[in-house]
This record gives C-alpha cells, sequence and structure tokens, in this order.
C-alpha cells in the first residue's frame, strides 16, 4: 500500500472512534508534557543558578583564610588564618597575572541616616573591588586610592539601603552614620539581585577597607583577597602564581600545608550545577515513568482494538491485504495516536511553563532539544507498544478472523 | 479448448478439534471452465462452505492440489495467496462481511487499496462504475447500517467486481434474504455471467439453483452428482412474474 494511503486509512480508523483515540492518546499527552515540564523545570533552576554565579564576576579568583581540609591539623594556623594589607600589598606588587585585587573587610552594622535605621553589612573594599565584580555604578562615583590610604569616611549603597533609608530623596552628598562613624555617601550601585544562597546581593554598604578595618571593624580583620584573572584561559596560571606569593608571604617552608585557599568560579559552578543536574534527573525520571505509563495504555487500547476488530481485519485479509497491510495499519494507527498526543503535550507543556513563569516564581525553561527528545520517545513507545498488537491482528487467518464473534 | 479456471485435485481438508479429527472434505476432484454458472448444493454439514473457503484461498487443504488459473495454489506462500485473493477472486459471503461505518463507496474501493499491480488506473472512477452495475448509484454515501439487506449485498457484489476478478464466489449470498430480493440477486448474478464472468455459488434451495448452469452437489465431503441444468430459469422473467402476482394480490 502506498505511504498516502496507509495514513489515510489509519487516521480513519483512529477518528471513527473518537472518545476511545482521546483517552489513548492522554496518556500520551500527560507523560510528554510532565517530562517536558520537569525537565524545563530543572534546566530553569540551573539556569538561574549559572546566572547567579556569573553576577560573581567573571574571571573571579577569591583567596579565603585557612586551610580547604578544615581539620584545624595545624597548631599554628591560627596566627596566619587572617589575612594582613601585607598579603594584599605584596600580591598587588608582585602579580604579573592578576588584573585587579581587592581586599574585602566585612562588618555587620548599624546605619542612621535618611527616614530611619537599617542594619547591613559593610565591606571595606579597594577601589578595583568594582572591577572584580562587574558591578557598575547607578549613579555618583566610586571611592580613590587616596580614599583607601588616608582612610577618608565615605562609602557606596547598594540599592536595597537605598531603598531602606532614602526612598524619596537623593542619596549622593547626604550623610549616614555606620556606628555612629559619619560617612559621606558619595554613589549608589545598580542592582544586582540574589546571590546563589538566596540572600540579595544588594543589602551592603562599599566603603574603602582601611577606613572599615580602623573605624568599624574592631578586632575585624581582612576575611578574603578577591582578585580578577585577565582571562577564563589564565585563571590556572594566575592560581599558581597567588599561590606561590601567598606561601611566600606566609613564609611556608616546602612540606607544610598551604593555610589558605583559592577557589575560583568553576569550583563554585561545579557544585552548584552539579545539584541542580541531580534535580533534573530525578524530576525527569519521574515524568519517564508516567510517559512508560501511558505508552501501556495505548497498547493496552490497541490490543483491545484488535479483538474488537477482528471482523474487520478478517474481511481486509479476504479482499486480498497481505499480513504486512495490516501490521502497517495498526502500527501506523499506533504512532500516529502517540505523535498526535506528543504534540498535544509538547503544547500543554508550553501552556504549563508559560503559566509557571508568569504566575509562580518558579523558573522554567524549554531546551528545544527536550521537545525533539519528548517527540522522538512518544513515537518509539508508539512503535514499542503498538507492535505487538499489530502483529498478534496480522497473524490472524482470514477465515478464523472472519468467523470471530 | 476452452480454459478451465478451478480445477482441483483429490482436495481434502480436515479439521482438527482438540484431539479430533473432523473430515469436512474428502478427495475432491472438480473443474470449473471459464464463464461456468455453477450452483453448489448439499445438505448442512456436508463441506460447501469449506470448499468455497479453500476455492477463495481464504484457507488451506490439508491435502490435495488446487489449479486456479493454471498455476498451483498449493506452492504459494501467504502473499502470494492475498494476491490471488485480490487480483484473481470476488468473495461474497452469506453476512454481507462490508466494513461498520464506512460508506458504501469506501467498502467498494477496500479492493482497490491492496491492488499492488496497479490494474485499475482511475480507483475512484472504478469503484463509482462498479456501485452503478449494481445499481447502487444513489447509494454511494451511505453506510451499511442505513441500507437494506439486499442493499448491503448488492455493495458486496460490487466490491467483489471492482477489482475485475476473473470469477466471483458466493457462499450463500441469498441466505439472508427474501426471495424476492433473492431473486434480484440472481438477476444481478446471470448478467455478470453473461458477461464472462464465472460464477460459483452455495445455495440451500433448489429452486434458485435453476438460476445457474451446472449443478454439484455434495454430502458428507464429497462431490455426489454433477449435472448441467436443462430448464435453466431467467431472472429477470421471474422478477416480472413475482411483480405480476404482487399486483394481482393487491
Ligand atoms: N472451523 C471448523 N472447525 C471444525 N470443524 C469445522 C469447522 N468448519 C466446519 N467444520 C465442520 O466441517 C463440516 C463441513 O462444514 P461446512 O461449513 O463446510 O458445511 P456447509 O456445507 O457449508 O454447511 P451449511 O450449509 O450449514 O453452511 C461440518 O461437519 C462442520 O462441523
Ligand atoms: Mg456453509
Amino acid at each position: 500500500m502506498k505511504a498516502k494511503v496507509i495514513l489515510k486509512v489509519a487516521t480513519k480508523s483512529i477518528l471513527k472512534s473518537r472518545l476511545r483515540s482521546l483517552l489513548t492518546a492522554l496518556g500520551i499527552i500527560i507523560g510528554v508534557a510532565a517530562v517536558v515540564v520537569m525537565v524545563a523545570i530543572g534546566d530553569g533552576a540551573q539556569l538561574k543558578v549559572e546566572q547567579q554565579i556569573a553576577s560573581l564576576g567573571t574571571n573571579l579568583i577569591i583567596i579565603t583564610p585557612g586551610a580547604s581540609n578544615t581539620g584545624g591539623v595545624r597548631g599554628g594556623a591560627g596566627t596566619f588564618n587572617r589575612f594582613t594589607f601585607d598579603d594584599v600589598d605584596k600580591i598587588t606588587t608582585q602579580s604579573t597575572l592578576a588584573k585587579a585585587v581587592s581586599p574585602v573587610v566585612m562588618a555587620r552594622a548599624q546605619v542612621i541616616g535618611g527616614i530611619g535605621n537599617w542594619f547591613t553589612m559593610v565591606q571595606g573594599v579597594s577601589p578595583d573591588y568594582l572591577d572584580i565584580r562587574e558591578w557598575p555604578l547607578e549613579s555618583g562615583e566610586f571611592f580613590t586610592e587616596r580614599d583607601v590610604t588616608s582612610r577618608n569616611k565615605v562609602c557606596v549603597l547598594g540599592t536595597d539601603v537605598v531603598k531602606n533609608l532614602f526612598p524619596n530623596e537623593d542619596p549622593i552628598g547626604q550623610t549616614i552614620r555606620i556606628r555612629s562613624v559619619p560617612f559621606k555617601v558619595i554613589g549608589v550601585l545598580t542592582s544586582k539581585g540574589q546571590s546563589s544562597v538566596g540572600t540579595s546581593n544588594d543589602d551592603v554598604i562599599l566603603a574603602p577597607s582601611r577606613t572599615v578595618l580602623d573605624r568599624l571593624a574592631g578586632g575585624k580583620f581582612i576575611s578574603s583577597i578577591q582578585v580578577s584573572a585577565q582571562s577564563s584561559e589564565k585563571i590556572p596560571a594566575t592560581i599558581e602564581e597567588l599561590k606561590g606569593i601567598m606561601r611566600e608571604a606566609h613564609k611556608l617552608t616546602q612540606g607544610e600545608a598551604d593555610d589558605f585557599t583559592i577557589r575560583d568560579q568553576s569550583d563554585i559552578t561545579e557544585a552548584a550545577t552539579e545539584t541542580s543536574r541531580v534535580l533534573t534527573i530525578l524530576l525527569a525520571s519521574v515524568a519517564g515513568v508516567s510517559l512508560v505509563v501511558g505508552g501501556i495504555g495505548i497498547m493496552n487500547i490497541m490490543l483491545v482494538s484488535v479483538t474488537e476488530r477482528t471482523r474487520e481485519i478478517g474481511i481486509r485479509l479476504s479482499i486480498g491485504a497481505r499480513s504486512s497491510d495490516i501490521l502497517i495499519q495498526f502500527l501506523t494507527e499506533a504512532i500516529v495516536l502517540s505523535l498526535t498526543g506528543g504534540i498535544i503535550g509538547v503544547l500543554l507543556s508550553f501552556l504549563i511553563t508559560y503559566l509557571l513563569n508568569h504566575y509562580t516564581d518558579q523558573a522554567a525553561y524549554i531546551k528545544p532539544q527536550v521537545i525533539m527528545i519528548a517527540f522522538g520517545f512518544a513515537g518509539a513507545i508508539g512503535i514499542f507498544f503498538g507492535f505487538y498488537p499489530a502483529r498478534k491482528a496480522a497473524g490472524l487467518n482470514p477465515i478464523d478472523a472472519l468467523r470471530y464473534e | 479448448m476452452e480454459n478451465i479456471i478451478i480445477n482441483t485435485k483429490d482436495l481434502t481438508k480436515t479439521y482438527k478439534v482438540g484431539d479430533i479429527d473432523v473430515p469436512a472434505l474428502k478427495h475432491v476432484n472438480l473443474s470449473i471452465k471459464q464463464g461456468e454458472f455453477v450452483a453448489i448444493m448439499g445438505a448442512s454439514g456436508s463441506g460447501k462452505s469449506t470448499l468455497m473457503n479453500l476455492l477463495g484461498c481464504l484457507d488451506m487443504p490439508t491435502s490435495g492440489e488446487y489449479f486456479l488459473d493454471g498455476h498451483n495454489t498449493s506452492k504459494m506462500s501467504k502473499n502470494e495467496y492475498a494476491d490471488i485473493r485480490n487480483q484473481k477472486i470476488g468473495f461474497v459471503f452469506q453476512g454481507f462481511n462490508l466494513l461498520p461505518r464506512t460508506t458504501a463507496l469506501e467498502n467498494v474501493e477496500l479492493p482497490l487499496m491492496y491492488d499492488r499491480v496497479d490494474k485499475i488506473k482511475d480507483q475512484h472512477k472504478q469503484a463509482i462504475e462498479a456501485l452503478k452495475r449494481v445499481g447502487l448509484g444513489d447509494r454511494m454515501h451511505h453506510i451499511p447500517s442505513q441500507l437494506s439487506g439486499g442493499q448491503q449485498q448488492r455493495v458486496a457484489i460490487a466490491r467483489a467486481l471492482v477489482n475485475e476478478p476473473a470469477m466471483i464466489l458466493a457462499d450463500e449470498p441469498t441466505g439472508n434474504l427474501d426471495s424476492r430480493t433473492s431473486v434480484e440477486v440472481f438477476n444481478l448474478f446471470q448478467k455478470l455471467n453473461e458477461e464472462g464472468i464465472t460464477v460459483v455459488m452455495v445455495t440451500h434451495e433448489r429452486d434458485f439453483a435453476s438460476f445457474a448452469k451446472r449443478i454439484v452437489e455434495m454430502r458428507d465431503g464429497r462431490v455426489i452428482k454433477d449435472y448441467f441444468i436443462k430448464d435453466r430459469l431467467n431472472a429477470e422473467e421471474e422478477l416480472k412474474r413475482i411483480e405480476a402476482e404482487a399486483t394481482i394480490e393487491e
């Protein structure tokens, strides 16, 4: 039989029992929609994590005190556990690969100014910091190297702080009090959104590192040194160089373990994407089970239909259909059903992800290849589960099929 | 010499029901020439349907040989069997065997779908012609449940005709019809036969058998009598007579 005729016969008999066909396809529709939506949720989560990590700034290298295996094996570690400006200066002067270097001094503090007070994180950094984090200013200006060395009391506000202290006026030029110390606001940062751990990146005040250390840190220290490499390819070499400089600065002898940890973005990315990938696989396999159940539904209906249509098969055989014609007809019916179910399922998944993205904060993202895979899978299920009933139909003897009551 | 279209040699069919053998056909030797009109008669269970199914290539014999149009069918594959059914034979059943919820025209087009050699060029036209030939040109788009028994059987005959087969095999084609409608169907068969188509049919009623040219009588799976009819009935005249009687009764 010609392909066109086969398709015509298959669609005709599908349309002849609409309700049954719809119920059969429903299994596939739900299965495909479930797989696509689940994978879309997983992919959406992964994309979000990747974006958040990218918001740290590309080519970022972070040096933190303490060995990476935080067992506290070395008794003397505590003394070197804090970085000093010496460390920062040594990196700045000796490193040939680092593009920008900034210490980060952290202090949580009560801030008074504008319309009230606000408890936030004050970070003491160098003028390079914005460059390292790829974080542009919204307005005003950033402090300079001179502000750092002369310990000037100037600061730049994150948008969350602006919202809470200066909702109705321009904060630039105003004075705020951080732990009773007056600071002049000279700039406002752009909004960076959520961090990878879910807190806001914008709830922050940046001030010159030495000012923060002297005025606010009361026993505080440099909690990390952030460096940006010239390019992502140069990250490993830069890390190697930083390691040498740090070991020398801390006078570590050969065989002594590092008393600091250097990480780059790929370490952070890897850990985060790994979790979301596991999530995706888990969701997809749950949904995959429902797709297989849908396939078994098709097989069930096709088997019933073979029995129900035994006479039809007998008639077709008696007027000259070959077994292979019957096989192809039933197989085509199964495939047309499952592919139609697949198309409707994919459309349904578009609708669901649209609703998810617009009415919940669950990000869902459909990759084109996921559609192709789900679609291919639906077709394969049609062939796989349609084959047995089709072969059963094709194996009938014409006279037995005709006599069937 | 006339063309022999059906030729059987010791055709035997034994059904197996569990462990019991049911001999339905025993060493039947039958020869039918092109253009004949044969009626097969016999008591119920004598093996008529069994013989027709074998002649129609719907079933395989247990032993013996069947030559159809000179070809030995016992050496054929399943697919060749299917193609023979499609190309050479038009089978008409007692129970019509039309596809339900499918129009008369689509039912008639069905054999053309499986025509592998593209014997018929304009399939749609051919199907319409076949329906017109059986007098159903105005019922093409009716489905079987919208047709009378006689009309359904005529659709089935159109379906048997559409592939221009060498012969039409009919197993009690009028078994489900009243006598007037039956005569109409025989009228159709006689006309087709006059056009050159070989007709072999099974009937229970001797009256109807007289529409044929030759009678083969069976008993217990064997042919016991085989003879030509001397005073053959003409279905057309018979129809006129029935109509005349009906008017008198009114
Ligand atoms: N599928 C079958 N399985 C077993 N036995 C069968 C089968 N078909 C027919 N028979 C037996 O074969 C014998 C011949 O049956 P067949 O149907 O050929 O008779 P028939 O002459 O057509 O009868 P009727 O006039 O009632 O149609 C019967 O004894 C019947 O019981
Ligand atoms: Mg019979």
